[in-house]
């Protein structure tokens, strides 16, 4: 492992990432078209919708029903993983390299996303 | 306006939005969160949870390129997401508690900086080829290519670049937007790293920063679903476009009149927050 072939690897989950995240998009943004196409839509007052759209469990609970906006969340969800997975991948590889400084600089950057996404969501 | 109707709307809106964005290097949420609120009354607060989604997929898409081809340097983006990441968690919970109007003003100012930013373009001047002793000892220095050969550069201020890291990430997650051009103050001022490292090395940055704060915008109901789909689309796929034919653009023509349309949103902006009307 050396920093080129890190870098190789990270440029393409970055790219599948974002590839997987937009076709779940389409494909509940399709679904969601279909079903409310002509729905009223009228978004000037900010009212935080339901918990099914708002934390994980309740988004799986309504993709799983094949609801068009939580599969829209889902590949939301998707996406906000993909840098994520980026990180985790550098911890792998500067480890690999025996780079302990970056390891732990990786992990602490793992560290603070983990606490973000799992102490809000 | 019907959910079809917007979607569409919403969709070319933000189209024409990360074309520009990635044509110009601001990226496109600077654009995609005006258009929505000025154009369409879509509150600040959807508006900005969109805009951080399609902030994501971009940086993301395009990093892979860069990352590839060897311009970005991972050592310092991943050094400086300590400070970003902090950051973003700090904006995003203080967007939860601030007035949309007084978001809206921030954001017009925010505006005003970028189009300063973008009529100025890319500053020429040397830069050192030594790194001083923390650099040196974080092993930031690195090279890039330059006419088919690699160009080494050292790197300095790594304290004055971590704190303004910090205040970047701030904003990204108070507004929504990838901050790129702070991000690339700290760097290719404060640090001195060659601008095309610093550039490419933002963006590679600014995916992770906006994770940081997406799981605060979620749980909050700050992203939208029947919001966030076309602009995450819509963005992605004129930043792809952009991307292509980044090359054959007359680049400095299009910044020019890029930073008006978007001092003429700031000041939009502005005046609709000030007189409560955003």
């Amino acid at each position: 492992m050396n920093d080129r072939r890190l870098e190789r690897i990270i440029g393409r989950l970055l790219q599948t990432g974002v590839l997987l995240a937009a076709a779940a998009v389409a494909a509940g943004g399709t679904l969601y078209l279909v079903q409310h196409h002509s729905d009223r839509v009228d978004y000037r007052a900010f009212v935080p919708g339901s918990q099914d759209m708002r934390t994980l469990p309740g988004i799986v609970r309504s993709a799983a029903h094949f609801n068009g906006e939580a599969l829209i969340q889902i590949g939301l969800l998707l996406l906000i993983a993909t840098p994520v997975a980026r990180v985790a991948m550098a911890i792998i590889g500067f480890a690999l390299e025996r780079d302990r400084l970056y390891t732990v600089v990786s992990l602490i950057v793992l560290l603070i996303l983990a606490f973000s996404l799992i102490h809000f969501t | 306006m019907t959910a079809w109707e917007f979607t569409a709307v919403v969709w070319i809106l933000s189209f024409a939005a990360g074309f520009l964005g990635a044509l110009t290097g601001l990226g496109g949420g600077v654009v995609v969160v005006p258009a929505l609120t000025l154009a369409l009354g879509v509150n600040i607060k959807y508006a900005i949870g969109a805009s951080l989604v399609s902030v994501i997929a971009t940086s993301s898409g395009a990093a892979a390129a860069y990352v590839r081809e060897g311009f970005s340097n991972i050592r310092i983006g991943m050094f400086l997401e300590i400070a970003t990441t902090l950051g973003a968690i700090v904006g995003a919970l203080l967007a939860g508690r601030i007035g949309t109007h007084a978001l809206a003003i921030i954001f017009g100012l925010v505006l005003v900086q970028s189009a300063y930013h973008s009529f100025k373009g890319a500053p020429d001047d040397g830069h050192p080829v030594e790194s001083d002793a923390l650099a040196r000892h974080l092993r930031f220095g690195g090279s890039y290519p330059v006419n088919e050969k690699r160009q080494p550069y050292g790197v300095r201020n790594v304290r004055t670049g971590f704190g303004i890291m910090f205040g970047a990430g701030a904003l990204s997650g108070l507004l929504g937007i990838g901050s790129g051009a702070v991000k690339v103050i700290a760097m290719d001022r404060a640090m001195r790293i060659p601008f095309k490292v610093s550039t490419t090395t933002s963006n590679f940055m600014i995916g992770v920063t906006a994770a940081a704060s997406a799981g605060i915008y979620l749980s909050r109901g700050f992203i939208d679903p029947r919001v966030a789909m076309p602009v995450m689309l819509g963005v992605l796929c004129g930043a792809l476009l952009g991307a292509k034919v980044l090359v054959h653009a007359p680049v400095r023509t299009l910044r020019a009149v890029f930073a008006i349309v978007i001092l003429a949103l700031a000041i939009e902006m502005i005046v609709n927050g000030v007189m409560g009307r955003v």
